[in-house]
């Protein structure tokens, strides 16, 4: 597309391309309405008990940490889509084979084979690294200071700490998916708060309309958008 | 005792592509026909509306739109001496269920496989002798040339309604298409698709080296467009959120968008969701089958007579309810002998990541189908002999979607987690292009499938066994396929740049995804005890059961299966309608 072509179509666009594409696909007005997300230092967890959910709070915090450019975990509200997440069917493995027999040592190749749901998994892991910060450290891991608890989580990461507890399930990897799945997704879900991760790296959320932008090499200008319709 | 419905003349298995082909060629026909799909019914509005399908987490993370496993799945193992487990929850393929089948959620590239694929192992043995094949790898002859299925391509295409461009019409080259490919009786319905930045400098690249880029055929729309059917597309508005998802716009070729609203019209047409079908039930000789028992959505278990019995569910569906239904004998990888499992082959793929920091390359601004293709190291152009193994693969590069829980390419090194990861998706979202191949599989002796002895479904009936692994001479081929890659990329000059090719040893792994591609198990040939299908997809054994799918394939060409999928169904219903129905019988 040459410059020309290029800014009046943009005008046009700018016009018509977000809020107009919505409004002609089925927009519904009662979408508009702005979902309640309670603020994280307020928030009551549907899933995981006080002790645990301090686990998760002080996890996330370093697994994307607030310091240096960009949200982190806490400012997104990431403790509260792993909360949500583990309270319905991903935490219940609810589209999983489950079925016995389980074979906790199988080649990790062959996929997840714990006879755990991804929230029994985090339960028991949990208490098991607790007792074991505990003991090694003489507290939970919640109230580690920053540079003990990034040694824990890099030596989970590691395979150095293994937690016999999860029968198979990765905690680390479970917790790292969702948080970066929290840090991402919908704000419907309750991370990603203001859209404040598709602010930091230039993701449009759900505006899903690019025909103009097709083979464009220059910084696409706008915001994102979620899917309740709220500009970020 | 099984409650008995009122009989039809045909009964289809699963209504995706395959299905909903079958079901308008058999109603044009006259004939009773009634589909029996497992899943939910789904349709543009209300399932893949604007805004809620741009949805990552729910449809490209949770798989909203595929085979949940607790109620289907599969148990997995690399060779015969290991305990299969099952397939827990999706990773490497992602079967669909549903209305519109895995043809809902898919990106849309439809290619022809080239006509040497369609014969490789004739056209092995005439080129380069038959002892370059190993003792292990049990290739075949498709039984049908391309030749005699340029027609069908020709059909699927213009009823699918794919954007593209031709490189041989009528044997004429045509600048700017793939001179690789075999001759085409006429261009693509729709022009190729405007291409996206990575695209572009891709195709300027591979110029710039020789090769012939061309646009990869699309089941995207690049136009407005009425197919045969009457049914409309509009034009992809590159939102992004193809792969995995429905269609927002009406611009991806599906059942729902090329076929289903006109077949739904046909007085004589049914359907029924949520209806899965446990088995095709065979008359005492073994010789037909009477029909079909399936579970409604109550749980009640139903018999449905009919005359012709079409499974058209997804590749390993067909496999697992030939299993269970005792067709054809099955494969036995000890000795080789029996067909119903044997053959099963995957798609060996790689790429190379290229980080550009100074290029906005807008990675959401996507669509399925998008990137130019070069075919430059494809099967026919490559010398067996010389280069050890035997294969191709088409190398191309085009983004489909730039969501960020799966779509972070990020350096080799960057830490995974922490104030570096956090800098670092900053700093490189959007920075970075991939070159990817997609190679063929080749089938082997111990790449099968079978009933498993432990795992069950919901229903009682044994899970479905695969056992696969990769094999020296394909990972030959992807290894070629990155020294290929590599110099491409190397000429473009990127700032970073990271391979991931498979390597000698590499074990089958189900956890990241890799393709759903899943080819064989109930192969088409010309000689019944080698394979399960004669050509026209019809059992050796049971002569009113007709089997659509890539489970037809001997091995997995080098292309994405689809194109070839519609085309084998519009030949093998062609042969129903004017040969079978006439005079029912075996027709080979």
């Amino acid at each position: 597309m040459s410059e020309a072509n290029f800014k009046l179509n943009r005008r046009s666009f700018l016009q018509a391309g977000a809020v107009g594409t919505m409004l002609s696909a089925g927009y519904s007005a009662n979408a508009f309405a702005q979902s309640e997300t309670p603020h994280l230092s307020d928030y009551q967890p549907e899933y995981f008990t006080a002790d645990e959910w301090k686990f998760i709070v002080a996890a996330t915090d370093r697994l994307i940490p607030a310091e240096g450019d960009g949200p982190g975990a806490l400012d997104a509200h990431v403790p509260i889509f792993i909360d949500r997440q583990m309270a319905g069917d991903f935490g219940n493995a609810a589209d999983w084979y489950m079925e016995g027999p389980h074979d906790p040592d199988a080649p990790a190749e062959l996929g997840y084979q714990s006879p755990l749901t991804p929230a029994e998994a985090y339960r028991a892991g949990i208490a098991e690294l607790n007792a074991l910060c505990q003991t090694e450290h003489g507290a939970v891991f919640a109230e580690l200071d920053k540079q003990t608890k990034d040694a824990v989580l890099a030596a989970l990461d590691a395979g150095e700490i293994k937690l016999s507890s999860t029968q198979g399930a990765d905690l680390f990897d479970l917790l790292l998916q969702n948080t970066k799945e929290g840090y991402f997704a919908d704000p419907m879900y309750g991370g990603n708060h203001e859209m404040a991760a598709w602010n930091h790296i230039g993701f449009p959320g759900a505006r899903a309309s690019f025909r103009e932008w097709v083979g464009v090499e220059k910084p696409y200008p706008l915001g994102p958008v979620d899917i309740s319709g709220k500009r970020g | 005792m099984a409650r008995q419905e009122k009989k039809r003349d045909v009964v289809i298995v699963g209504l995706g592509w395959t299905g909903s082909i079958l079901g308008m060629e058999l109603c044009n026909e006259g004939l009773d026909v009634l589909a029996l799909e497992r899943g939910e019914d789904r349709d543009t509005v209300p399932d893949w509306k604007y805004p809620n399908v741009a949805d990552e987490l729910k449809y490209g993370v949770r798989y909203g739109f595929m085979q949940k496993p607790r109620n289907s799945t599969l148990t997995i193992r690399r060779d015969l001496s290991e305990t299969a487990l099952p397939y827990r929850h999706l990773g490497s393929f992602l079967p669909g269920d549903g209305v519109g089948g895995a043809g809902m959620h898919w990106n849309g590239h439809t290619f022809r496989p080239m006509a040497e694929e369609l014969e490789l192992r004739s056209y092995v043995e005439r080129n380069f002798g038959a002892d370059i094949i190993p003792d292990d790898m049990t290739i075949q002859d498709w039984g049908v040339n391309y030749a005699e299925l340029e027609p069908y391509f020709d059909r699927f295409e213009k009823i699918a309604g794919i954007s593209g461009k031709a490189g041989n019409l009528n044997g004429e080259t045509v600048e700017g298409g793939n001179p690789f490919e075999a001759p085409r009786s006429s261009d693509y319905p729709m022009p190729p698709l405007d291409q996206t930045v990575d695209s572009n400098k891709f195709a300027d690249a591979a110029r710039k080296m020789g090769y012939h880029p061309y646009p990869r055929p699309a089941a995207n729309a690049s136009r407005a467009y009425t197919n045969p059917y009457g049914m409309q597309l509009g034009p992809c508005n590159f939102c992004g959120f193809c792969e995995r998802y429905g269609c927002l716009n009406y611009s991806k070729s599906s059942p729902q968008t090329c076929i289903l609203d006109a077949l739904k019209r046909k007085p004589n047409f049914e359907y029924r969701t949520n209806a899965e079908v446990l088995k095709v039930e065979l008359a005492s000789d073994g010789k037909t089958a009477k029909g079909v028992t399936y579970v409604d959505a109550n749980g009640e278990e139903v018999f449905q007579p009919a005359d012709l019995v079409i499974l058209a569910a997804y590749q390993l569906h067909n496999v697992h309810l030939m299993l269970l239904s005792g067709i054809g004998q099955p494969y036995n990888p000890r000795t080789g002998e029996g067909v119903t499992g044997k053959n099963y082959a995957y798609q060996t793929n790689g790429g190379t990541a290229l980080f550009f920091k100074d290029i906005d390359f807008n990675p959401f601004v996507g669509a399925g189908s998008n990137g130019h293709v070069i075919d430059d190291f494809a099967i026919n152009q490559i010398d067996f002999a010389a280069e050890g193994f035997i294969g191709g693969s088409y190398i191309s590069s085009g983004t489909f979607n730039g969501q960020p829980i799966r779509s972070m390419r990020l350096p080799a090194g960057t830490p995974k987690w922490g104030a570096g990861w956090k800098s670092a998706i900053k700093e490189w979202y959007g920075h970075s292009m991939s070159i990817g191949s997609h190679g063929s599989n080749m089938s082997y002796q111990s790449n099968y499938l079978d009933l498993d002895p432990t795992y069950k479904d919901k229903h009682g009936r044994p899970l479905m066994r695969m056992t696969f692994n990769w094999k020296d001479n394909d990972i030959r081929m992807t290894q070629f396929m990155k020294g290929r890659i590599e110099e491409l990329a190397k000429s473009m000059n990127p700032d970073i740049m990271q391979s991931g090719y498979k390597s000698k040893g590499a074990m089958y792994d189900v956890r990241p995804y890799q393709t759903t591609h899943n080819v064989g198990g109930a192969i088409m040939g010309s000689e019944p005890n080698k394979s399960a299908l004669n050509r026209y997809l019809q059992s050796w054994d049971v002569h009113n059961v007709f089997v659509m799918g890539a489970s037809a394939f001997p091995q997995n060409i080098q292309y994405n299966p689809t194109g070839t999928v519609g085309a084998l169904a519009y030949w093998a219903v062609d042969a129903i309608r004017k040969d079978y129905l006439p005079n029912p019988r075996p027709l080979v």
